[in-house]
């Protein structure tokens, strides 16, 4: 925790309402924390499992699940046929079917469902189904799919300034691709959902989800029967990073599909690699670019067109194209922009959120625009980054005006970790080693936060105090790790000024919060948090006004409620401590009939966005930061190791600095990940050949960077989030970014000629393949 | 019946042997804390600790029992998360692992928690010294996606410096004197003592092949640590007919007999990285080993399992390929020797007749002026399978070399021996020109295939680089 000096002790207890870490962890380590798989089972349980396309995309000739209905143990089939309802779960677009009725779109596209007496039989009955299908071309370059006019939704474009003039002012310009890979989120995890009928033909869904509201309108709308008759239940979950935004429906639907006709529990946890093939993905994308620069290095000019790997069906993707373009320029003003965006239709499952949510894939093109530049002038990119960094006040293409910290992360980077002498020590290095080269790279990042979608930044809490004292509370958010209820516990505790032990979160459940936006966006702690600020204080209101009466009585006068405090669960009055307490006061207030419950409702001010013009103000607030990333790789063998990872991050005032700590670092090795190992294969035929954990690999102990230093910028700025504490789930990820610029920087220094391809992740066969372009070794 | 304890309870139970252990312990005795990420033996999600008497002591190792078999738990001790929790009433609820993991912020959705907890568990077991490095090493099979690991390690420093004040004391002891298991474990090594002193554990093992056998017969399935097995037949082994070779104490054991080193099928790799005798002639095997999947795998996979599995990249195949390894073939009648670069015919296809099991593998120790060298290169360093790897053995006269062998694997349909890359260095003096003409000679022999592991162009590249450095690390081994 090197560098983490600028929280006092003092002023963090008070931020903290006396919470370190996330309260979970208790159970965690012990084993006890609860997962789908973990629900005692109800008696009668059948188990589920989806036969899935074997073909990218084609026409079904026949199915037949004959063989299959005959093996023991097998309750029933279920197909397209058997939907009550509209057989679609696209929640953005309707496009995309729950179970295939006439056409294939992807290898892993569900098309029947198994429902047997177990897990075993249930998988054993999949491989006697027999399928047909005449096979249908298919896509699977984005590119290609564009030209083919295989689009999701229309292009968007978002423009500042005047380009074709600026164009005329630069000194430099350089063109390009640039092109990331997709990214299996790898919850450890698996999908899964559990369905129970209730009474009334009312059906309760535990599901591994992020966003309970879709499972229960998607399940409503399948099953053609009222949301008020879904109930969806959610505990944690074993990781998410959006992967379970949207594509934790389909589980859930399916599992509620077979117990609505069959009115038995059903359950289905998904093995690892049918989640791997079933389910989609960071979106991969392709990129044109060109950037233009004056004799200064102010980039005055930007261009890039996106193509998005979108997959069969819309899932997220508009959404994610469209924070494409809202971080199409990092951290950097730059006045004269265009930046088009494509979602393309491909043979591939739909993908999906994944942190970042588009962003890194935008900011990665302008990363490898300035480093193209970079490279061809023979300068640091570090030296056009830091020219051309936000100042506040400065406009982002979509005309909201920067309230920036970018400046300031990066000359605090600079002052802790002298970025010029890094680079100098690079130098010496590789000066005097052969097998062995470095690179360095800095990474800043602005982020914005809240959903882009206006309308979905809504949240509500229910916060019931006890007649004991304690408290209970539900809003919309999801448990995932990323510590919110821990945050929520804070957000009470501190308002009530009461032991957080007093504090329980309850389930995410859709009869208890209803209309809720998914756990995503980084957003989760700020609006529920901001919901349950709300209804604590409320509820604080009304105790108050019972405490000031009860002070008040035989006194004469009434005591004005103002002069009412509590603190550490004593209540004050003028400052001085009267003999009633937390505890006393709540049941002299359910005593009076008054109310010790509150539900609230919480929306941020000020934000908006006009699709038709592309302007307005979507953000509450942006995220910034700087990273400095060192990387030595082995000239002879191609592989690699990332020293350190040094950051200046604005969490603004972290309610919870060991949690947003662990987002941070979490989210610096993930993006890392994304950038340098996780490489996703399909090959022609659509078929997923990095479909299991031996064949993909994400980020194990030892290839992690050796340090990872975080320093929280200190700052007084206040903003929207939750006590000044801001989102953090998201904007590390793309400190990574840097790690694929370091890579490149170090075989540079080893072979000064290598073209290398931008285009990411830059695995150890990249970089042997750059190092020794050629295929006939080089000397000894 | 298979007899074994698990945590604190003795059990008997006669469900197949070839049921995954996992399953066991979540469905069959709701032990939730066990989780399951992946069923491959890749997450470690499922970590438990498995404790056995050799010798007359106990000692634990962290496996997978995702791709256990229930059969190989037979007399042990099966510790699962539930088994190292503290007894009700002990202050805080949590043992000192798990503490440490709670004060560094090591855990956040949690799902991979127990698996850590397990290992590091198991680094306080073993008989590691209490280094920083040792407690990360306990954790090189699991994966957490949230964390970023950081956190994970400064837990592991504040672990490792719990044990420092062990000595040499026996680790069993030390841990529950000290609190940091539970007491019960001090009473375990009792416990298995009496249970192993029946005579049905070997009966899983032995079980000759029928004199003459109709038609129908098929030999059944013999299972080394199952780490193949599980992840190719997962479906097919629940039921399948099975016969359990990995704690035959006859097919056990490293031996030295003159010059050769002669050692069971069933010997893991951390057997082998447990052998003085290895360490001796392979100075740098701990650095090899290191290359070679993960603690808990290690403590499980045999080497007649990677020779039999016949995968084009199996390390240890490629490593005593370049040793002209020889193997022991036995029917339970009669047995054969086959040099273990003959055992390949073509893609998975074996030069072993049915019930033919491995009994015993041998190779001349290297001399004094054999220069070894193990090289290997996947897309992540560690658990990982290669990309390319290989091997090299060059008995050096002076400056020439008398005899070579280099094997390669990842570059074609069976781990290969380069025969004509060996015969061609033979009596050869070293020298750039000669490493170079090597390396092209190589080139010929191998028809590597584009998969998830790289391109057919990146894997040739790289074996000519693997080769290569073979030759720099003989010059300057240790560093280049
Ligand atoms: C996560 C993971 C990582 C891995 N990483 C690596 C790696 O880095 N490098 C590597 O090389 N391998 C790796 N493997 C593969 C595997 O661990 C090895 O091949 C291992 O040596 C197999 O041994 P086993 O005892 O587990 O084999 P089993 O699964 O028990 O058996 C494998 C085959 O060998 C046969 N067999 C076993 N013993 C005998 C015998 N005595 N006589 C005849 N046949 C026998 C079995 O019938 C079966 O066909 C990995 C596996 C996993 C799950
Ligand atoms: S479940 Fe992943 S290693 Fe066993
Ligand atoms: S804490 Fe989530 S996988 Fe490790």
């Amino acid at each position: 925790m090197k560098n983490k000096t600028t929280i006092g002790k003092n002023k963090l207890s008070l931020q903290t309402g006396g919470v370190e870490g996330n309260m979970d962890a208790y159970t965690h380590v012990r084993g006890e924390s609860v997962y789908l798989d973990d629900i005692p089972i109800v008696n009668g349980t059948l188990y589920a499992a989806a036969f899935d396309s074997p073909v990218a995309h084609g026409k079904i000739k026949y199915l037949d699940t004959a063989e299959a209905e005959k093996m023991e143990g097998v309750i029933r089939i279920f197909t397209a046929k058997d939907i009550p309802g509209e057989n679609q779960i696209g929640g953005i677009i309707p496009d995309e079917e729950l179970l295939a009725g006439t056409h294939v779109h992807f290898c892993g596209m569900p098309v029947a469902l198994v429902i047997a007496v177990s897990e075993e039989k249930a998988r054993a009955a999949l491989k006697k189904i027999e399928i047909n299908i005449e096979p249908l071309p298919i896509i699977t370059d984005p590119r290609e799919a564009k030209e083919k006019g295989e689009l999701i939704i229309k292009p968007r474009t978002f423009l500042l300034g005047d380009l074709d003039t600026a164009w005329q002012q630069c000194e430099h310009i350089f063109e390009g691709v640039a092109s990331s890979g997709g990214q299996e989120h790898l919850y450890i995890e698996t999908q899964g959902a559990y369905a129970i009928p209730q009474e009334n033909g009312t059906i309760r869904i535990y599901s591994s989800t992020q966003g309970p509201t879709a499972v229960q309108r998607t399940t409503a709308r399948v099953l053609n029967i009222p949301m008020n008759k879904v109930e969806v239940d959610t505990t944690r979950l074993g990781g998410g990073f959006g992967g379970k935004e949207d594509q934790a429906t389909c589980w859930a639907v399916l599992c509620a599909l077979a117990t609505y006709h069959l009115k038995k529990p059903v359950k289905y946890s998904l093995h690892r690699m049918e989640d791997m093939r079933m389910t989609g993905k960071r979106h991969p994308y392709t990129s044109d670019f060109r950037i233009g620069l004056n004799k200064e290095l102010k980039i005055i000019a930007y261009e890039a067109t996106f193509y998005q790997d979108a997959g069969a069906a819309a899932d997220l993707s508009p959404a994610v194209m469209e924070r494409t373009l809202f971080h199409c320029t990092n951290s950097y003003y730059v006045p004269n922009v265009k930046a088009t965006a494509y979602s393309c239709r491909t043979n591939v499952p739909p993908n999906t959120a994944f942190r970042g949510f588009g962003g890194p894939q935008g900011m990665f093109v302008i990363e490898a625009a300035i480093a193209k530049a970079a490279e061809a002038l023979g300068i640091p990119a570090s030296d056009i980054q830091q020219r051309n960094l936000l100042q506040t006040g400065d406009e982002f293409p979509y005309g909201q005006k920067a309230e920036s910290e970018a400046n300031e992360c990066w000359s605090k980077a600079n002052q802790l970790y002298r970025i010029k002498e890094l680079q100098k020590e690079v130098e010496a290095f590789n000066a005097k080693n052969k097998w062995h080269k470095k690179g360095i790279a800095l990474m800043p990042v602005c982020f914005g936060i809240s959903f882009t979608k206006t309308l979905m930044n809504q949240a509500r809490s229910l916060v019931h105090v006890y007649t004991d004292g304690s408290v209970g509370i539900s809003t919309g958010a999801v448990e995932m790790g990323q510590g919110v209820n821990t945050k929520i516990v804070q957000v009470a505790a501190k308002i009530f000024s009461i032991d957080p032990a007093k504090v329980k979160i309850n389930t995410t459940n859709t009869y208890r919060i209803a209309n809720t936006s998914p756990t995503a966006a980084s957003a989760a702690a700020d609006l529920n948090g901001k919901a349950t600020e709300i209804a604590c204080q409320a509820i604080l209101n009304r105790l108050k006004q019972v405490a000031s009466d009860e002070l008040s009585a035989g006194s004469g006068g009434k005591l004005p409620v103002e002069t009412i405090e509590i603190k550490n669960e004593l209540v004050y009055e003028n400052g001085h401590v009267t003999g009633l307490h937390w505890k006393k006061l709540v049941m002299e207030t359910y005593t009076r009939r008054i109310s010790l419950s509150e539900h609230a409702h919480y929306t941020p001010p000020g934000i908006h966005f006009d699709a038709g013009k592309e302007k307005g103000h979507p953000f509450a607030y942006h995220v910034y930061g700087t990273s400095i990333i060192t990387v030595t790789i082995d000239c002879l063998r191609g592989i690699y190791e990332i020293d350190s990872v040094k950051v200046v991050h604005d969490f603004g005032n972290s309610m919870n600095p060991m949690i947003d700590l662990g987002q941070c670092e979490g989210g610096i090795v993930q993006g890392i990940g994304w950038m340098t190992m996780e490489e996703l294969i399909y090959d022609q035929e659509g078929k997923l050949k990095t479909n299991a954990l031996s064949t993909y690999k994400v980020p194990d102990i030892y290839s992690v960077p050796k340090e990872i230093s975080v320093h929280f910028l200190d700052t007084k700025k206040s903003n929207l989030a939750i006590f000044n504490s801001k989102a953090v789930g998201e904007p590390p990820l793309m400190y990574g970014i840097g790690a694929y610029f370091a890579l490149r920087n170090a075989v540079k220094a080893f072979n000064p000629e290598a073209s290398i391809p931008l285009d990411a992740p830059m695995t150890p066969e990249k970089v042997l393949m750059s190092l020794y372009p050629v295929s006939v070794p080089a000397n000894l | 019946m298979i007899h074994f304890i698990l945590n604190e309870e003795e059990i008997s139970t006669s469900i197949p042997p070839g049921m995954v252990l996992l399953d066991f312990i979540r469905y069959h005795r709701h032990l939730l804390g066990t989780k399951i990420g992946c069923r491959e033996g890749d997450c470690g999600a499922c970590t438990v600790l498995v404790g056995k008497l050799l010798d007359g002591e106990l000692h634990y190792e962290s496996m997978t029992c995702c791709l256990m078999p229930i059969g190989n738990a037979q007399g042990k001790h099966i510790v699962t998360i539930e088994g190292i929790n503290p007894a009700p009433g002990v202050v805080n609820g949590l043992n000192p692992v798990q503490q440490a993991v709670v004060n560094a912020g090591a855990t956040q959705c949690g799902f991979c928690t127990p698996g850590f907890v397990m290992s590091l568990a198991g680094f306080c077991l073993s008989n590691k010294e209490a280094t920083k490095e040792n407690a990360i090493a306990a954790v090189d099979g699991n994966i957490c996606r949230c964390t970023g690991y950081k956190s994970i390690e400064r837990a592991a420093e504040k672990i490792a410096e719990l044990m420092k004040t062990r000595k040499d004391e026996a680790p069993v002891k030390f841990v529950s004197e000290q609190n940091i298991l539970p007491a019960y474990f001090s009473s375990v090594k009792s416990k298995l003592l009496s249970l192993t002193n029946d005579q049905f554990l070997t009966s899983l093992a032995g079980r000759p092949v029928p004199d003459s056998h109709p038609d129908s017969y098929r030999d059944p399935i013999v299972v080394g640590g199952g780490t193949d097995l599980y992840v190719q037949k997962h479906d097919d082994m629940t039921h399948a007919d099975t016969r359990f070779l990995f704690d035959d104490p006859a097919l056990k054991g490293i031996t030295k007999e003159g010059n050769k080193c002669v050692m069971g099928p069933s010997v893991t790799v951390t057997d082998l990285k447990n052998s003085a005798i290895i360490n001796e002639a392979f100075p740098e095997f701990q650095q090899y080993a290191k290359l070679v999947s993960s603690t808990p795998i290690r403590n499980m996979a045999t080497i007649a399992g990677n020779f039999i599995n016949a995968s084009p990249i199996g390390d240890f195949t490629v490593f005593f390929l370049a040793l002209n390894a020889q193997l022991v073939l036995s029917d339970g009648k009669s047995k054969r020797e086959l040099p273990l670069r003959k055992l390949y015919k073509g893609y998975k296809q074996l030069d072993k007749r049915p019930g033919e099991y491995i009994e015993r593998v041998w190779f001349e120790l290297p001399g004094k002026n054999t220069f070894f060298h193990f090289e290997k290169v996947s897309k992540r360093t560690h658990l990982d399978i290669a990309s390319v790897n290989s091997a090299i053995s060059l008995s050096m006269n002076g400056d020439v070399i008398a005899h070579a062998g280099i094997s390669a694997g990842g570059v074609g349909p069976i781990p290969l021996y380069l025969q004509k890359t060996s015969a061609f260095l033979r009596r050869r003096t070293i020298s750039e020109e000669i490493i170079k003409d090597a390396i092209e000679m190589a080139q010929t022999e191998i028809s590597p295939i584009s998969d998830a592991r790289g391109s057919k162009e990146y894997k040739r590249l790289l074996l000519g680089q693997l080769i290569k450095a073979h030759f720099i690390h003989l010059n300057h081994p240790g560093g280049e």
